[in-house]
Parts: structure tokens; sequence; C-alpha cells
């Protein structure tokens, strides 16, 4: 393994991972959104919208997430939709893993025990009181693990933005092997700097769950 | 609409689930301060008939009052929605398996329905909390989470929790059903308490001595309907029905 390569590239693929990081935190966040409206539709007592949520469920954990990113950053444009690299990732990622968000908050809600509910509800608290009071605090706590999971699986996502350019972590090594030919020195840089990104985030993760957790 | 004369007067209530008729015309007044208890096999229909005097099961026909109002009204869902959460303000219930708040202290538990739906201070909450857990005995474990209670304190607390909101009648489905048998008997004290008290009970219980310690009238339901009724001592010492006894024999054989 030449060390001395990786010490001279390292500060150019700190870089690339700060864009990794940037990319993880606006399409976690994206995602967050898109599962708690996903999640709400899907749990709604109007057809149309539990409808229109399982399609949306359906649709972006039924196809390639590279697939959606293509049909909005190269198709996208010829139905007027005009992205820069970046941002297409941002959506295409954010608005994928939001479906399968959508199932983890769902399967949290679901999750807390129908006898909750009605608890509240005797006590004279409405549908919409006994949900704010009672069952979403006790959701909350159940989808942290299965979130950290599915937030987990974004961060190693967002390697595929490299497909459409963007200079990010996987992408950077990939442009440093076309100068180096060293793939096995660069990709295992790359690789090494994930695992601290998402090593960081797991312990993250654990730490609000056991802070939170219910005795 | 006929005027009402009981506190709580359940008219020919009936429930079906799909072609399962589960009450078939059931009728029951409670007077104020009564106590009532409701025993029967399983599946008889007791939960459903409990739960549809707070309207947690709507019944598919007939007619729940309390204290001159109609709890099952007639009216548009949001109109509903309204009148039946004033209703179930003054609807304690208390089950099987406590359903305490678990994500919320003992105090919590007790004082989270008031503070909302009263508008009651935090001050005035914490009193309101102190009294309702002094009178169940669990003054002490105000500051504790429910998964650190044993169920028969589970259920002290679940019963505070319903009488924080001063209702005007208490359901108990099996209160003590769920509780390890050394720990029933907790619980029955502070429903014996209730009872000096005055307060409008209807219990579904399958304990049959303290149905006959604290009841005034007992009525015996199988498959949908009332078999028999009357007080304790009639129902359990002197049952004119044939199921009654054949009920009230096989659950000695049982408890033996
Ligand atoms: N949600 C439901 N759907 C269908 N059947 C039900 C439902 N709830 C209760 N039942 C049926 O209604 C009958 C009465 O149940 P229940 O009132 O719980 O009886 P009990 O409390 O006397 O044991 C049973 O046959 C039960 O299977
Ligand atoms: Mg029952």
């Amino acid at each position: 393994m030449d060390i001395e390569l990786i010490l001279k590239v390292y500060p150019y693929f700190l870089k690339a991972a700060v864009i990794t990081v940037e990319l993880s935190v606006l399409t976690i966040v994206l995602g967050l959104i898109c599962g708690a409206l996903g999640a709400a539709s899907r749990l709604s007592r109007f057809a149309i919208l539990r409808f229109i949520g399982a399609a949306y469920v359906s649709f972006f954990r039924g196809t390639p997430a590279l697939i959606q990113l293509f049909l909005l950053y190269f198709g996208g444009p010829q139905i007027g939709i005009q992205l820069d690299a970046f941002q297409a990732g941002v959506i295409g990622l954010g608005v994928n893993i939001g479906a399968y968000m959508t199932e983890t908050m769902r399967g949290a809600i679901v999750a807390v025990d129908r006898g909750q509910t009605e608890a509240a509800r005797t006590l004279g608290l409405s549908k919409a009181q006994a949900f704010r009071k009672v069952t979403l605090p006790q959701a909350l706590r159940l989808m942290i693990r299965p979130l950290g999971v599915n937030i987990n699986a974004q961060i190693k996502g967002t390697a595929l933005v490299s497909a459409i350019s963007v200079v990010e972590l996987t992408y950077t090594a990939q442009r440093y092997i076309g100068s180096t030919y060293k793939p096995f020195e660069m990709f295992f840089l790359a690789g090494v700097l994930y695992l601290i990104i998402i090593t960081a985030v797991g312990k993250g993760v654990s730490f609000l769950d056991r802070k939170v957790r219910i005795q | 609409m006929t005027e009402t004369k009981s506190f709580v007067e359940i008219r020919h209530a009936q429930k079906s689930y799909g072609t399962l008729e589960v009450l078939k015309d059931i009728s029951l007044n409670v007077e104020r301060g009564q106590i009532v208890a409701i025993i029967g096999p399983s599946g008889s229909g007791k939960s459903t008939l409990l739960r549809a005097i707070n309207d947690l099961d709507p019944l598919t026909g007939g007619e729940v009052w309390l204290d001159g109002v109609q709890v099952n009204k007639n009216l548009p869902h949001n109109q509903y929605e309204k009148h039946i959460n004033q209703m179930r303000q003054d609807i304690g219930m208390v089950f099987q398996h406590f359903n305490l708040f678990p994500h919320l202290s003992v105090r919590d538990n007790v004082t989270m329905a008031p503070k909302l739906l009263k508008k009651i201070s935090d001050k005035e909450a914490d009193k309101l909390a102190e009294e309702q857990l002094d009178h169940v005995g669990m003054l002490e474990r105000i500051d504790y989470y429910p998964a650190q209670l044993s169920g028969g304190q589970k259920q002290r607390v679940a019963i505070a929790r319903a009488l924080a909101m001063k209702p005007k009648l208490m359901l108990f489905d099996e209160a003590t059903s769920a509780l390890d048998p050394e720990l029933v008997e907790e619980v029955n004290l502070v429903m014996k308490k209730l009872a000096q008290e005055h307060m409008t009970m209807i219990i579904v219980t399958h304990e049959m001595d303290f149905a006959a310690s604290v009841c005034d009238r007992v009525l015996f339901m199988d498959k949908g309907v009332v078999v028999e009724e009357g007080p304790p001592e009639q129902v359990f010492k002197n049952p004119t029905q044939e199921r009654t006894r054949n009920f009230l024999r096989k659950h000695l054989e049982g408890a033996k």
C-alpha cells in the first residue's frame, strides 16, 4: 500500500467527505419530511391520501434509486425540470429514502398498543390529542433505531450520485484512480472515511435511543 | 325521546360484528351510587356492553343515557366527536391491562388529561395528583414510571388516573384478571373504598366473592343476553335459571 500517496491526497478526500456529509444531511432531512408526510397519508382516514401514500412507497421502493436519479437528472430537462447535479442528487435520494422512512414511521406508529389510544380517548381526549400526547411520543421512541438503519443506508447511498458527477467521496476516489492508477489505495481511503462517518452517526443514534428509551 | 328516570340507562342495546350478534337487546338501569356487577362466561359480551357505555365500541342499535343525556346521540361527525369527548370525561374506565402511559411518570399519567381538557394550572395539577394518588395509596410512587410498578400498583394508578377527571360513573373491565393472586386484594380494597364513597360503578368481574361483597345487583350474561339479574344473595345463592346454576357450579369448580 502506498502510504505516501494516501498522505498526499487525503486532504482532497476530506473535502469530498464534507460533500458526502452535506448530501447525507440534506437527503436525510428531506427524507424525514417525506417520511412524515408519507406516513400521515398512509394512516389517513381519506382513501385518496392512503392511495397516494401507498403509490409513493411502492414506486420509490420498487425501482432502483439509480434509475430514479437518472430519470430526474437526465430526463428532467425534457419535461422542464432543470437541476444541477447536486440538487438532483439531494432531491432524488431524499425522496427515495423518504419512501423507506414512510414505512419505518408508519410501522412505529401502528406498533403502539391500541390500548394506549383507547385509554386516552376514554379520558376524553380527541383523536388528535390522543395522537399527540400518547401515540406519537411512544412511536418516536420506537422509530429511532429503524430510522438509524435508514440513515445508515442513505449515507452509503450517497455514493450513487457519483454517477451524475457530484464530487463526493466515491466520485473523488474514481477521479484519483484515473491519475494515480492506484484503485486499492483510493477506494481504501474512501472506505475508511465512510466508515468514520457511519460509525459516528451510529453512535449518535444509539445514544439518542438509550436516552429516550422507556424503561 | 322518552324521559330518562335512572342515572344510567341502557335501552335495547344491540351490537353485531357482521353477522355475529354479540349483544341482543340488552336493557339495564343503574341508579346514582349503585354498584352493578356483570358476570358471565368468556365471549358472552360483557366487555362489549361495558365499552358501549362510553362508545368505545359503538352499538349498532339502542341507546345509552347518562344523567339525562344520551351518550350515543345521532349527530354529524364533527359535532359527535365534541359531544362524545365531553361525555367521556364523565365516564371513567379501568382496563384489564391497565393501559398506563409508559412514557409518562405516575404523576403525569394522572394529570395529563385534566391539564389538557380542564386547563388546570401546574400547581392545581400537582395537588390533584397528590390527592388522587393518596386516595389509592400510591402517593409514594408519584415520581416513578409505570414500568417500575407491580401490576397491582399499576392498576391503582390507573384508577387514580380515571378518578382525576372526577367522573360520574366508573366502568371496570376485569380490573384484577391480569394480576397475580396476591395483588388482587389491594385493588379490590380501592374499589371497596369507592363503593363506600357512593361512586356509581359497573364492574365486569370473575370474582364472585368480591361481587357479592360490594355490589347492589348482579347481572349474569350469556351469549349476548342478560340471563338473570338480581341482588347478589339471590343470583349467587338461589339462581332461578339453569344457565346461571351451571356457570356458577363450573366457576366454583374452577376456583378450587
Ligand atoms: N372487534 C370484534 N370483531 C369481531 N368480533 C368481536 C370483536 N370484539 C368482540 N367480538 C366478539 O364478541 C363476542 C363478545 O366479546 P366480549 O364482549 O369481549 O366478551 P366478554 O368480555 O364477555 O368475554 C365474542 O364472541 C367476541 O369474539
Ligand atoms: Mg371481556
